[in-house]
């Protein structure tokens, strides 16, 4: 607000100082200049009256010559500060009207606004720099499950976006360069109820600032960067930076589970996917019965390359350039992957996998089209770099596809959401397939072929007053019997608890016969209604009794009333 | 040698001076303070408080509400002159007199307030 108040006096004083000359001066003239009354005798105009009639002389609104006839003197007089009062005002006006339509008014007004918003948010929220491919991905994801989010973008034409972006929620978004700290605080860094800070701009220089402002501004909020190369990474790292996601190893990983563990890859697909309207993914199985065809040698044909070594997979490269990126120690083609001559120079009919990484879309689609005209049974990965391609690379049908905009969305949005879930996977890792491919068959009993829910649940008095009440009595509440249907206790609950985090155990799969203590937290997979009835049975306290007892009460104040019995 | 600066101590030693000009003299008596002399009065401190308009820093703040001070007691007196002359035609009387010299002495004093601050800054600002 200071800043709007002092933009209008700056700018005001110089027009409001040339009003004041020209009325002192028109006031001193008719005072000074003789006239006379209805008489006939000289008579001067004292003060007041010059006032009251410059007064309304200067804005034209014109009474007459008061108190008595003007001489003619005075009539010249008159005439000349007219003039001049009517330019003065046009000036004050015309600064004023200036004023509002000038950029840097508009924006600090906007700003104030804004940050006046961001100081009364009453939920927690996280603080997004950046609003391109990956931001706006997102954010969407975020406000679907409805989280609160504030954006900072520096590009005005993107910033604009978010209005027809047609969110859920009403998405602040300040636009500023995050780089400033200045910027980062209007935009709610310091407000107790920032949750997490997620640097995805396209610049790393950006996300190393912004991780470095937040860290040393707000030390204890979750840092969340996207970084490219290596070295940012170690320098991100050496700030505390908590989560550092770097695309292409992230695909590259996956993309190696996919390989070992069919099953565990299928998993995280599934319970990654936010989009609560979209259909679950079928399995794939990427062959490795003879070598594999990698187009591009870049940052994510990199990242490819040396994981599918460690799976001992023949690889043959295909690059246009490569002086610029570099080139692996063995096998190596030397042209466009768009060309069928190049392709059949690097065995492309007996391969059996193809990757299209190359960091433009039309030629990806170009090099997944002519390979499979060469090779019908190849199976293809093709990177997308614009979500807006979406709807060609579809329509090619390769059997992956690698958008890293999605893969660090849909990756931050879980760090942010449902931490747990992030913890459960990482410990899945260490399963073998067959614990996977169990598991997926639960699922995909559980939700169809509907995306499941994840939901993280905390044994607590806010989220399972009726689970706190009986442990508080001293009384013990089994797992199982949480998963009860509180219609039916003999049948189970559509839901599965994948994780079970207690004060100092973490239980993968936990079975019913675990018991739940205060402060426990819940990783629970469901389907659509399982939710609703599992938080039945951890808040409503005669459910409760009934799927741990079987028994029906009456806890009613009209029921007790009703089947008290009477004294004698 | 900055021209701003120079109509911005010129204007608010000015409006002391003239301030000044118009307070000396016999408290009751109507002939020692002439009426152009309070609307010149008037019109400086008023240029003098726009001028002061828009300064972020501490010493342009306390300027400035010394300023205002000044008008607000400049302006009482200029209605305490108008209502007892014209609205009810008291006239100058010895005591409408002296209650108008007593707030102008108000608004002298805030004015020299503001020449120290002016006079402070000066001296601290170091070349």
């Amino acid at each position: 607000m200071d800043n709007i108040v002092y933009l209008i006096f700056r700018r005001m004083r110089r027009p409001l100082i040339t009003l004041t000359v020209i009325y002192a001066v028109s006031i001193l003239g008719l005072v000074l200049i003789p006239g006379q009354d209805a008489n006939g005798n000289l008579w001067r105009m004292d003060f007041f009256h010059a006032i009251y009639f410059t007064s309304f002389m200067a804005t034209t609104i014109g009474f007459g010559e008061i108190p008595f006839e003007f001489s003619d003197a005075q009539r010249l007089w008159v005439t000349i500060s007219m003039y001049a009062g009517v330019i003065g005002w046009l000036y004050a006006i015309g600064t004023i009207l200036t004023l509002v339509q000038d950029k840097t008014f508009q924006q600090s007004i906007a700003e104030n606004r804004l940050a006046k918003r961001i100081r009364q948010m009453r939920e927690p929220f996280y603080l997004i720099c950046g609003y391109g491919e990956t931001g706006s991905e997102l954010v969407r994801g975020l406000t679907d499950v409805g989280q609160h989010v504030v954006v900072i973008e520096a590009e005005e034409q993107r910033s604009n976006q978010i209005k027809i972006d047609n969110l859920r929620d009403y998405v602040p978004i300040l636009q500023g360069d995050a780089r400033s700290p200045m910027h980062m605080r209007h935009a709610g860094l310091e407000h107790p109820l920032c949750k997490a800070v997620v640097a995805v701009t396209n610049s790393n220089e950006a996300n190393l600032k912004i991780a470095i402002t937040s860290k040393l501004l707000h030390p204890d909020i979750k840092v969340i960067c996207r970084a490219d190369s290596h070295d940012i990474e170690d320098n991100m790292a050496s700030f505390g930076t908590d989560y550092i996601i770097d695309p292409y190893d992230s695909f590259a990983t996956s993309l190696a589970t996919a390989f070992q563990v069919p099953g565990l890859y299928l998993m995280q697909r599934w319970l990654y996917s936010g989009n609560r309207d979209s259909k679950l993914d079928d399995p794939i199985y990427p062959p490795i019965h003879s070598h594999w065809v990698i187009c591009g040698y870049g940052r994510f044909g990199k990242a490819v390359y040396e994981r599918l070594k460690r799976e001992n997979i023949e690889i043959i490269v295909i690059e246009a350039r490569p002086e610029l990126t570099g080139e692996p120690h063995e096998g190596i083609v030397l042209g466009p992957g768009t060309e069928a001559k190049t392709l059949l120079e690097a065995n492309i009919e007996t391969a059996c996998g193809l990757i299209a990484g190359t960091d433009n879309d039309v030629n990806n689609l170009s090099i997944v089209v002519t390979a499979k005209s060469l090779n019908p049974d190849l199976f293809t990965i093709v990177r997308q770099n614009y979500s807006d391609n979406i709807d060609i690379i579809k329509a090619v049908k390769a059997d992956m596809v690698m958008h890293p905009s999605k893969i660090i969305a849909d990756k931050i949005r879980v760090l942010l959401g449902t931490p747990m879930l992030y913890e459960f996977m990482s410990l899945a890792f260490y399963q073998d397939n067959d614990w996977a491919c169990e598991l997926v068959s639960r699922i995909s009993g559980l939700v169809g072929n509907h995306v499941p829910r994840i939901e993280e649940v905390t044994i607590d008095s806010w989220h399972a007053e009726a689970v706190t009440n009986i442990l508080n009595s001293g009384g013990q509440v089994l797992l199982g019997d949480l998963l009860r249907d509180p219609w039916d206790r003999e049948r189970n609950l559509k839901c599965i608890v994948l994780m079970m985090e207690t004060f100092n155990d973490k239980l993968l799969l936990p079975d019913g016969s675990v018991e739940v203590s205060n402060g426990d937290r819940l990783l629970v997979c469901t389907g659509r209604v399982g939710l609703t009835r599992f938080y039945w049975n951890l808040q409503h306290e005669n459910i409760l009794g009934y799927v741990r007892t079987g028994q029906v009460h009456h806890h009613g104040w009209l029921w007790n009333l009703l089947t008290r019995k009477p004294k004698r | 040698m900055n021209p701003e600066k120079v109509v911005f101590g010129f204007f608010i030693v000015l409006s002391l001076t003239l301030n000044f000009g118009f307070f000396v003299g016999e408290m009751d008596n109507p002939d020692h303070h002439h009426v152009y002399e309070l609307f010149a009065v008037v019109i400086v401190n008023l240029i003098a408080t726009l001028l002061k308009f828009g300064d972020r820093s501490q010493v342009g703040a306390v300027l400035l509400a010394t300023s205002l001070v000044a008008m607000l007691q400049l302006i009482a007196a200029t209605l305490v002159w108008t209502i007892s002359v014209h609205v009810t035609e008291i006239g100058l009387t010895p005591v409408v007199i002296s209650s108008i010299v007593s707030l102008s002495g108000g608004a002298m004093l805030a004015n020299v307030i503001s020449v120290i601050l002016l006079i402070i800054e000066t001296v601290m600002m170091r070349r």
